[in-house]
């Protein structure tokens, strides 16, 4: 059913679909939405789920680890600071191999604090193990909350998932979203069933010492795990639009692509305003184009080679950055094209930190600074004046 | 031959009071349980992949969320309608409850989870080579707390845990020995038979990091209950309800079994400082009443006849 609606309500809507067992939250700016509504439903008696108000993130992420490993399904959401807090739970969470999902309300990190979106927060934690799925408006991040459950608990997968939406813009931002019906939701999404779970009939021990004869092999499980589940992805995602009749792209999507001289690169919600920039200048003639990229980790390497192997000029604008290096996703796309035969100059952009407005004309600058020379990790924006040697 | 829920195949050192107290806790507990681990030697010595010593189903996680774990556990078990058939416990040793995990023990406490934790007490972070806790005693040698010519160790006395989870309004908190392991097993058998959070401070001597010889963990563990240092005492909602009376052994009968403490036996400057933990002995026994009135009563009227008499 089609209504208008904020999209941490979104967010509560479709996680309530998805009957989590076990909800465990912390409060943090600008995610608490989206935990106040799952805490009302439970008291109004529509969610049937244990709501557990946590003393930190750390322990969030700890209570939804302990609720699965008991075989119960569970969500948990944050941003920012909370999500680095959890950081070290979310890397155990991956290597126990448990599924769950987080909803990461992106936020930019301290110091300076700052409230408002970057993707820092989450591309820092690229490494644990987790899925991570990137939404430019509110009906993706409602698809991606479903598209997660079922892929992070898939057997043959078994891991956890964060789901990406912009704070503010995406969190406290109304739009028109379908919500699905809880019949088709079951459908995509059966009973979860751990592969392994803690249960005296069947004592298992879980988190055992890995020594140096047995660590490699798991990290190494782990990693082929991850590429395999590019296949899942693609499958739930067709499944995905058999059962709720719209398209969701297993890793991105192509908006004018086909015939672009020069593209986009981008995650979250400003692939909303580079379309328009994309749509205004193919009207004044000149061939431009952007590739969203939805699905982050697993990195789809070989899909955005094809994808982008005929673009000559690509600029990867990214919300965060390696500090002392470049932006996370322009080292991981300038991977996917070494030692191939396309050889597009690829440029790195960093823009809109700590919510600095991406306006139409940030976008159009970075489309002509790819004519220049390529840049590896150019802040766009910067008052420079503001800026002492 | 008795099969236990903690067994064989462990790679716990000789006299090791952690894996003994680890045996009590879930032989008491029975099968029917879930326990969670913090890090530590427990969980190192016990689950060495691919070979654990647990019998009932375990999980270890990190350093400093074994509570927080069993709340979720906790949850799903509730959730599934399951709570009453499973009892959930929480363990860590001293490092990680009192220090790293306090707050993950304390949020479980507060929400009420119906979870039993037992902190495996060997007063210093042994996993890591014997650093100093929150709940190492007054003058202990430590590798961060060590004596020289301008100390005397560590220069704090244990945080008053117990007291500190009884203040949270648990049903249940207890400190236990394992020098007195019949005591052990009613305690944790009582804890389980009581719905909400519980707290057991279990004293599990470490012959490696307090140095002395294997074959005391036994004396050392009733020694310290014996003196005052570590008195045994049970609190329900908030209250002193029981303790364990003594009749009260000098601090150095304890202290001097132990390398850790071998310092303070040297000078004139060390038995002053013994004088120090004698008073804290002392205070112990005042404040929980560790020794019988009857017989102090009786202990007085004696003395005062004497000074009649003399």
């Amino acid at each position: 059913m089609k209504e208008f609606l904020e999209g941490s309500r979104t967010v509560a809507r479709t996680v309530r679909l998805c009957r989590p067992g076990v909800i465990a939250a912390y409060p943090i700016t600008p995610q608490t939405h989206i935990v106040e509504d799952l805490a009302q439903m439970v008291a109004d008696g529509e969610l049937d789920s244990q709501f557990i108000n946590v003393e930190s993130e750390h322990s969030a992420a700890s209570v939804v680890l302990g609720a699965v490993a008991a075989g119960v399904r569970a969500f948990s959401a944050t941003s920012s600071q909370g999500l680095l807090l959890m950081a070290e739970v979310i890397f155990n969470i991956a290597g126990m191999r448990l599924p769950l999902v987080i909803v990461n309300a992106n936020r930019a990190v301290s110091a300076p604090i700052n409230i408002w979106n970057d993707h820092q927060d989450s591309v820092t934690v690229r490494d644990a193990g987790i899925l991570q799925f990137y939404a430019e408006n509110n009906q993706e991040v409602a698809d991606l909350v479903l598209l997660a459950y079922r892929v992070g608990e898939d057997p043959k997968i078994s891991l956890p998932a964060l789901v990406c939406m912009d704070g503010y813009i995406l969190t406290h931002g109304h739009e028109v979203v379908d919500i699905p019906e809880q019949k088709q939701v079951d459908k995509f999404l059966p009973e979860f069933q751990p592969v392994v779970k803690l249960d005296p009939e069947n004592p298992e021990t879980m988190g055992y010492l890995g020594t140096p004869e047995i660590y490699m092999e798991t990290r190494y499980a782990l990693q082929e795990t991850m590429l395999e589940a590019l296949e899942v992805i693609t499958s739930a995602s067709q499944e995905f639009e058999r059962i709720f009749g719209r398209a969701l792209p297993p890793f991105y999507e192509a908006y004018k692509l086909e015939d672009a001289e020069r593209a986009i690169v981008a995650m979250g919600s400003v692939a909303g305003t580079i379309k328009e920039v994309v749509d205004e200048m193919r009207q004044e003639g000149q061939k431009v184009g952007l590739l969203k990229l939805i699905t982050y980790r697993p990195f789809p390497a070989d899909a955005l080679y094809e994808a982008l192997e005929n673009v000559p000029e690509i600029a990867v604008l990214e919300k965060a950055i390696s500090m002392g290096a470049f932006g996370p996703v322009y080292t991981d796309l300038k991977a996917s094209f070494q030692g191939k035969e396309a050889a597009p100059k690829i440029s790195g952009f960093v823009i809109g930190l700590g919510g600095r407005d991406v306006s139409k004309d940030s976008i159009r600058r970075v489309f002509e600074e790819l004519r220049g020379p390529q840049t590896p990790a150019k802040f766009m924006d910067v008052k420079t004046e503001l800026v002492t040697a | 031959m008795t099969e236990h829920l903690f067994s064989r195949g462990h790679t716990a050192c000789a006299g090791c009071g952690q894996a003994l107290g680890a045996r009590l806790v879930v032989d008491a507990a029975g099968r029917n349980c879930i326990i969670t681990n913090n890090t530590g030697c427990l969980e190192v010595f016990s689950t060495g992949f691919p070979q654990s010593a647990w019998q009932v189903p375990w999980i270890h996680s990190l350093f400093e969320n074994a509570a927080a774990v069993a709340s979720g556990v906790e949850a799903a078990l509730r959730y599934q309608g399951k709570l009453d058939k499973i009892k959930v416990i929480a363990q860590g040793g001293d490092g990680s409850t009192s220090d790293i995990g306090f707050g993950a023990l304390s949020g479980m406490v507060e929400r009420g989870h119906d979870v039993l934790y037992v902190c495996y007490d060997n007063e210093a972070y042994m996993n890591t080579g014997i650093q100093r806790s929150g709940l190492t005693p007054f003058d202990s040698n430590t590798t961060t707390s060590p004596p020289g010519k301008a100390s005397f160790g560590n220069w704090r006395p244990k945080k008053p845990l117990p007291q500190i989870v009884a203040a949270h309004g648990a049903p249940y908190v207890a400190t236990a020995s394992v020098g007195f392991p019949r005591d052990v097993e009613r305690k944790v058998k009582k804890a389980l038979s009581i719905e909400g959070p519980k707290y057991i401070q279990l004293f599990v001597p470490c012959p490696l990091g307090w140095r002395h010889e294997a074959r005391l963990t036994y004396e050392v563990a009733r020694l310290v209950v014996e003196t005052g240092l570590f008195p045994l005492v049970e609190f329900e909602d908030g209250e002193l309800t029981r303790v364990r009376q003594i009749k009260p052994k000098p601090v150095e009968e304890y202290l001097k079994l132990q390398g850790r403490f071998s310092h303070l036996f040297r000078d004139e400057a060390g038995k002053a400082e013994i004088a120090k933990i004698q008073t804290i002995a002392d205070a112990n026994i005042k404040r929980f009443g560790l020794v019988a009135e009857k017989k102090e009563k009786a202990k007085e009227s004696k003395k005062q006849e004497k000074a009649s008499k003399s």
